[in-house]
């Protein structure tokens, strides 16, 4: 332990912890603004100096370390008058459009400058990067906001490891950027959006889509559609006050219809669907590589519904719900993309049902339905632009919303949030099971495919308490589990003794471990679950700010305290995905599923 | 220098043949990070400049993202991502030079020149530049031309200095 006096106090903490974490911990309050706990500490912005007596200097407390006997003063004359003087620097180069810039009243820059009480700006200057780069379909990236922090740069090549942005020039010409002669749109982002939730200003924000669907609210002529992920309902009431964690369903439902949505559906009745279509692929899998292996016979085969094929399946599947996570996979691990599983991501299947299955059952023309996502993800903005995303000529999903443009849109519409009453979702695409939500947590996916194809095989319930797969459960990089089958059902029998492997990750440092190994050929695993978002979607791209792990651990306890308060708590005992069976899809994998519910891929490069 | 670039005249490859130059310079460096700087060196010696299909070539045979061998570009004056010219002259801006007149010569130079600083004239000949103190403060005003030094220019004279570029070199 080590003793110091910060303002007089005399405190002990533990070595190895900097001035502000020491500060932190004893309430003593530092500004600062670059520094984000357990992300980044670069020491970039410097608003965070204090005195430290002995040394010539001031420090920036958020990198350097105590040390025994240190005296420290934060809130001398001239640690105020310096990061005062900082702060009129940053704004010298800053456009102050405040009434009109998105993160009014969200924004860490505006925050400080009243934390410190900003009165007057005595420099003016040149302006040094006015420029907006909107070739993304997910991402706007407003240069004169920036305020070269570098948290996305931190967030980027440290946390996701992709290293899409970085620092360019130097001194007042210095830009975050692709390089200067790639705009974003024409890098290989996976557009997951994680540089947009730490940064603290204005400079990068999702792409507006809330006009477009204003305007199709407006069209008497559109029959307007909208569904929610299972992430939005634990995370949408942070923006109007609610503590993290704070489910608010039924609002959200309520507020939905008073916008003027036609109907409000949920992309957990399509995650239901999923585990349906996606379980029944994986046991394809299984099956067919052990008939490939020449392990079972033809008849064994087809005993569990499957038929023989010339093609070797590949193992481990991997999910796809994620785009950011296919973006990245394209781009980085080309030749890995025939793990993926074909399911399309939820919404898109639900924007599939809306078109086929719902038109023809209401009696309305596709072309004059508009579907809206509202989804925790910016890579999903990206994901309805891809040309397979289409059938019948018209695309599966119209508009995508984040968390926080939905919340915008609530606000504009003058609607008084938390005094709404709890509303239900609509018929026939609305009703879900406890899996459904916990896709909207790492492991969740997982846990819910387990919950069915394991009762599949065994006719038993998964034998884990509450149902809940707690190694897989989480926030660290890579988590496994084993299961190992015993008592199968008959036709099931040859999987007697064997032990199923799967691995769960979020953020694509883990994916990329995973993908090595494959590559490698040295992968243990025969389902893989990937998130492109560190904690999976209730911290994606579009969810409120600022998420860090307590925000994200609170959101996680939502989403499965969400699932243990249904009766219903795996898919395949949702009555409505058996009526959407009996009446119109079939069985899964089958004809009309491929149509509607399943996808290709595209090989990408990386540079 | 490195044994593949001296064994060369660059001027004269082709581009595959540079490309096969620098894919053997990144190999003598194991294509380690800690070695890109070296490794742009050597590549702007055997192409001139480090245009983005040269730093994306790097990129991909470094196993690096582009938008950090890009970072590294643009952040050293020495790395150009625009052709240069044949002859590159440079003002000096250090203070002595300012004072008696650095700013002077560059605008004179820019007027004979026709182009602006970083650009290269279209005829490919010159590039301008600015730089800081070149420690021969006792000589100002001082340009330099493809390393060689001219002192005490007068600005209004500063042409003839170009015209023996233009004859034909020195
Ligand atoms: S980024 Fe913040 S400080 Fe800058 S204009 Fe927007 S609200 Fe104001
Ligand atoms: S969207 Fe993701 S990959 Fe793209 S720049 Fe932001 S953090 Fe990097
Ligand atoms: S874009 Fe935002 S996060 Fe990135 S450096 Fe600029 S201000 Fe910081």
């Amino acid at each position: 332990m080590i003793n110091l006096t910060i303002n007089n106090k005399k405190i002990c903490v533990k070595e190895e912890t900097t001035i502000l974490e020491a500060a932190k911990q004893n309430n003593i309050l530092i500004p600062s603004l670059c520094y984000l706990e357990g992300v980044h500490k670069l020491g970039s912005c410097r608003v965070c100096v204090v005195e430290v007596e002995g040394a010539k200097n001031l420090q920036a407390s958020c990198i350097t370390p105590v040390s025994e006997g240190m005296v420290i003063r934060t809130n001398s004359d001239r640690v105020r008058r310096a990061r005062k003087v900082l702060y009129e620097l940053m704004l010298s180069d800053h456009p102050r459009d405040c009434l009109q810039c998105s993160r009014n009243q969200s924004c860490e820059l505006q925050k400080l400058g009243e934390l410190i009480q900003i009165e007057e700006s005595r420099f003016e200057g040149e302006k040094s990067k006015d420029f907006t780069d909107a070739t993304s379909p997910s991402i706007i990236r407003d240069n004169s906001k920036c305020i070269l922090c570098r948290r996305c740069v931190t967030v980027c090549n440290e946390v996701q490891g992709v290293g899409i942005l970085n620092s360019q020039f130097r001194g007042f010409a210095t830009e975050i950027s692709p390089s200067p002669e790639l705009p974003l749109g024409s890098a290989s982002c996976t557009y997951c959006g994680q540089c947009t939730t730490v940064c603290p200003v204005g400079a990068l924000k999702e792409k507006d889509s809330t006009k477009t669907i204003w305007q199709a609210l407006l069209d008497p002529d559109k029959t307007v559609i909208v569904q929610t992920a299972p992430a939005i309902r634990v995370a949408l009431g942070e923006e109007f006050g609610c503590q993290p964690g704070t489910i608010v369903t039924g609002k959200m439902v309520s507020a939905l219809k008073e916008m003027g949505f036609d109907y409000v559906f949920d992309t957990n009745f399509t995650a239901d669907l999923t585990i349906m279509e996606e379980g029944t692929e994986l046991l394809g899998r299984i099956v067919g590589s052990l008939h490939a292996g020449k392990v079972i016979s033809n008849e064994q085969l087809e005993k569990t519904g499957f038929k023989p094929s010339d093609n070797v399946p590949v193992l481990p599947m991997i999910t796809s719900c994620s785009p950011g996570w296919i973006k990245y996979i394209e781009h980085y691990y080309p030749e890995g993309i025939s793990h993926l599983s074909t399911c399309k991501s939820p919404h898109m299947m639900l924007g599939a049902l809306c078109k086929s299955y719902f038109a023809e059952r209401i009696n309305v023309a596709p072309k004059d339905m508009f579907v809206v996502s509202v989804m925790p993800c910016t890579a999903k903005k990206f994901e309805i632009t891809r040309p397979e995303m289409v059938n019948n000529g018209v695309p599966n999903v119209d508009a995508v919303i984040t968390t926080r443009e939905l919340a915008k849109m609530i606000k504009d519409a003058g609607i008084h949030f938390m005094a709404l009453p709890e509303g239900k979702t609509d018929h026939p695409l609305g009703l879900s099971s406890g899996a459904a939500d916990i896709f909207g947590a790492t492991g969740g996916v997982m846990e819910a495919a387990l919950r069915t194809v394991y009762e599949i095989i065994t006719g038993r319930e998964l034998p884990f308490d509450k149902l809940h797969v707690l190694p897989i459960q989480g926030l660290e990089r890579i988590k496994t589990a084993e299961l190992t089958i015993l008592e199968a059902k008959k036709e099931w029998a040859f999987l007697n003794g064997v032990t199923l492997k799967v691995a769960t990750t979020s953020g694509f440092r883990g994916a990329s471990i995973l993908m090595d190994d494959i590559r490698k050929g040295e992968s243990p695993y025969h389902f893989i679950e990937v998130m492109g978002c560190p904690g999976g979607c209730i911290s994606g791209g579009g969810q409120p700010r600022p998420t860090n792990d307590e925000v994200r651990k609170k959101r996680i306890q939502a989403i499965y305290a969400e699932d243990e308060g249904k009766r219903l708590r795996k898919s395949h005992e949702n009555p409505d995905i058996k009526s959407i069976y009996d009446e119109y899809l079939g069985k899964p994998l089958g004809h009309k599923s491929h149509e509607l519910l399943h996808t290709t891929y595209t090989k990408r490069s990386k540079f | 220098m490195s044994q593949v670039i001296q064994k060369c005249g660059c001027r004269e490859l082709s581009e595959v043949e540079k490309y096969a130059l620098l894919e053997d310079v990144i190999e003598e460096y194991e294509g380690k990070e800690s070695n890109l700087i070296q490794i742009l060196h050597m590549s702007q010696a055997i192409f001139g400049f480090l245009p983005h299909e040269v730093q994306n070539f790097i990129a991909e045979k470094m196993d690096l993202p582009i938008s950090k061998v890009s970072g590294v570009v643009t952040f050293y004056s020495f790395f150009s991502t625009k052709p240069k010219g044949e002859y590159t002259v440079r003002v000096c801006l250090g203070t002595a030079c300012y004072v008696r007149g650095g700013k002077k010569i560059l605008e004179k130079l820019k007027e004979h020149l026709g182009i602006d600083v970083g650009e290269t004239t279209k005829d490919s000949k010159f590039t301008l530049e600015v730089m800081r103190c070149l420690g021969a403060c006792g000589l100002a005003p001082v340009i330099s031309i493809n390393g060689k030094v001219y002192k005490r220019v007068n600005a209004n004279k500063v042409h003839h200095i170009l015209d023996k570029y233009n004859k034909g070199g020195v």
